[in-house]
């Protein structure tokens, strides 16, 4: 269906070209992943607004360039190692995986010494060394069936991380995944995938930093699957700070087991037009999950939070917190389904989406959903648009602080709900730093 | 130190104030009393710079400039503190970061460097304590789930804080027991001196049982209707303000 617009990609043919060259193009399995991949593609072609899921964000942006793939990148000519953003405080046991423009960069990356029963790898390195410990879960986490975007991810990937935390194992120290983006000089898309398991009884914290380099347009079309077994823990923190003229589709699948917990936070900052996806399968009983994020729009970014929550098996349990600030004419879109299916009796969940408009040109579409075929549930969900509270804001320049100020101490007030879920303090003072930023205090 | 002129306003186009002429010397005590309705929120507010209040004619000068230009954070750094009938809750800022961003606004206005965390807290320990607040209150989101003597407590300890050359101190006495009446008053005392002048408005003549006024102005239906010392608190504590009400109707 893009074949009639000359400005557009044609990832179809993209695909003809590149299979060969894709990695594990010689292992059956993946091959037939990939194939399944762009079929699904094929059939559904790029969302468009007529996609009850795709109602409020349109990807017409995406149909005006034509993306080349991305290649091999030299890094180190385009950012000093010494200046690599990183969420992660300084220190000699940083544990930082870069990919620049989907691409493992080993220049720029520091795995360092890994505690025993932890893995961490690109991903293209990974389907070298050990295909067989990927086959049985790579793509089965996040299956591309009805998700477009994630089917074309599934089809193209190249490289990612793999990140595996044995039975009982402990990562106290974050693990930083940074995609650097914005290298070249034309217009590139790339695919990164990554694949996170979390053995039972084991504990993680995964930051994915996605970084835009320059005002070049890019599409990062991302994906990451994670499986967490039996009681065990990821904390997983995304900060989405691409270029201005980027497009960022990223979705992110996870699977609980019993007793299994995912706290997920998100901040978006950044691109011309964004979705962040969260799918979460609460497969075992007593599994839990926080999914919340904060967004920070100007000029006529838009940006999409969309997020499924299943629940799948008894006394499972889930808050969402959803922040944003909407400044000038940008836009945010908040979807939040909650879905709690036959026999997922006495589950918990809790939604709510708030937006602060700082103009009246702004503009939030808020869709939360809760489909119940179970009993004794609790669930409830809100959603809440306003302004500055007036009152407040003559109050604060009633004692001396200037207007501007002012807004800013009541922005980041009304952010921090959802900022102070965020239980290491460390990324949370990272991500406090980030938002004064975007207010300009800091 | 507060010179008003004729001052007429209106609120959504209806006359609240219709004239009112007050000087106050610095070091002076004022009150305003007055019936509900007859305007002592409005002149509150016109004097911290509030929106929604149409100053029509006359003119307020405030150490010689004209008060009515400045924003009301030029106000504040200035010297004009405003202790709210309603103190405002907001959610999410702490009642410290709220004190300290307020404290040092007004140093920076005034040439002077931000006090650091540490002398902050000295400073607000002793004021906290000398007002019988706890720590926790400090702790806590400005004005959330504070009771409303507690709310009050607050504005005091802002304005110790503050320390402004003229505070308008708008019914300060109203919800209060009279443990916090005395708490209060006691707050609003300490800080007088002669370079600190004070316009204290309220309804009842109780609170000037403790905090007692060089002045006592009657306002009603918009206009300063007799002025007098403090033995007119107690005469109209004694009669009411039927006198006044009726006088002009």
């Amino acid at each position: 269906m893009l074949n009639g617009n000359s400005g557009a990609t044609d990832f179809e043919a993209v695909f003809t070209d590149r299979r060969a060259s894709l990695p594990g193009a010689d292992l059956a399995w993946l091959s037939e992943l990939r194939e399944s991949g762009i079929n699904q593609f094929r059939r559904h072609g790029l969302p468009t607004p007529r996609t009850e899921a795709w109602k409020y964000t349109n990807l017409r942006p995406l149909q005006k360039v034509a993306f080349a793939p991305s290649h091999e990148v030299s890094a180190p000519t385009v950012v000093g190692l010494d200046r690599v953003p990183s969420l992660l405080p300084s220190g000699e046991h940083v544990r930082r995986l870069v990919l620049t423009e989907g691409r493992f960069n080993p220049e720029l990356s520091s795995i360092g010494d890994l505690p025993p029963g932890v893995s961490l790898e690109p991903l293209a390195q990974a389907i070298r060394r050990d295909p067989g410990g990927l086959q049985s879960y790579l793509g089965r986490i996040a299956h591309p069936v009805g998700q477009p975007m994630l089917a074309l991810n599934t089809a193209l990937m190249e490289d990612g991380v793999v990140l595996r935390v044995g039975r009982g194992a402990v990562l106290s120290e974050p693990v930083e995944v940074l995609h650097l983006g914005g290298l070249s000089d034309h217009a590139v898309a790339y695919h990164p995938r990554l694949l996170v398991l979390l053995e039972a009884d084991s504990r993680a914290v995964l930051v994915e930093h996605f970084v835009g380099l320059s005002e070049q347009a890019y599409f990062a079309n991302a994906a990451t699957e994670i499986r967490v077994a039996e009681g065990a823990r990821l904390d997983h923190i995304k900060v989405q700070a691409e270029g201005t003229a980027a497009t960022h589709l990223a979705s992110c699948h996870v699977w609980l087991d019993r007793q299994a917990t995912f706290i997920g936070f998100s901040l978006s900052l950044g691109a011309q037009l964004s979705r962040n996806e969260v799918h979460v399968r609460l497969e075992g009983e007593g599994a839990r999950c926080r999914v919340n994020g904060a967004y920070l729009m100007r000029g006529k970014q838009h940006c999409d939070n969309t997020t499924l929550i299943e629940h799948l098996k008894p006394e499972t349990s889930c808050r969402e917190v959803f922040k944003g600030v909407l400044d000038d004419q940008s836009r945010g879109v908040f979807q939040g389904r909650i879905m709690v299916h036959r026999g997922a009796d006495k589950t918990d969940g809790h939604q709510l989406s708030k937006a602060l408009l700082l103009s009246d040109r702004a503009e939030i579409d808020a869709k939360p959903e809760l489909e119940i075929y179970a009993d004794d549930v609790k669930c409830s969900h809100g959603a809440t648009a306003g302004d500055i509270d007036e009152q407040a804001l003559f109050y604060l320049r009633a004692r001396g602080i200037p207007e501007a100020r002012a807004r800013s101490l009541l922005i980041q007030a009304f952010l921090d709900e959802a900022l102070d879920e965020v239980g290491i303090p460390a990324l949370h003072e990272a991500l406090l730093s980030r938002v004064a930023a975007w207010l300009g205090t800091g | 130190m507060l010179e008003i002129t004729n001052l007429h306003a209106t609120v959504d186009g209806k006359a609240i104030l219709k004239g009112i002429d007050l000087t106050i010397q610095p070091g002076e005590m004022h009150a305003i009393m007055g019936p509900n309705g007859s305007g002592k929120s409005t002149l509150a507010y016109i004097l911290s710079g509030r929106d929604g209040y149409e100053v029509t004619e006359g003119e307020v000068r405030y150490e010689g400039r004209d008060l009515l230009v400045m924003a009301p954070e030029e106000r504040a750094a200035e010297g004009l503190f405003l202790a709210f009938q309603y103190p405002v809750e907001i959610p999410g800022v702490p009642n410290t970061t709220f004190l300290k961003e307020a404290l040092n606004a007004g140093r920076k206005h005034r040439g002077e460097g931000p006090l650091d965390a540490m002398q902050f807290l000295k400073l607000i320990r002793q004021k906290t304590q000398e007002l019988g607040m706890t720590d926790e209150m400090l702790k806590r989101a400005v004005n959330v789930g504070f009771s409303g003597g507690e709310k009050k407590r607050n504005e005091i300890l802002q304005m110790a804080v503050l320390e402004p050359k003229l505070a308008v101190l708008d019914e300060t006495d109203s919800g209060l027991d009279i443990d916090a009446l005395k708490t209060v008053a006691d707050g609003v005392n300490a800080l007088r001196g002669p370079d600190r002048s004070m316009l204290v408005i309220t309804h009842y003549q109780r609170l000037l049982n403790y905090i007692v006024p060089d002045k006592v102005h009657v306002l009603a239906q918009g206009r300063i209707a007799r002025t007098g010392g403090p033995e007119l608190a107690e005469e109209l504590e004694a009669k009411g303000y039927a006198e006044f009400t009726t006088a002009a109707a």
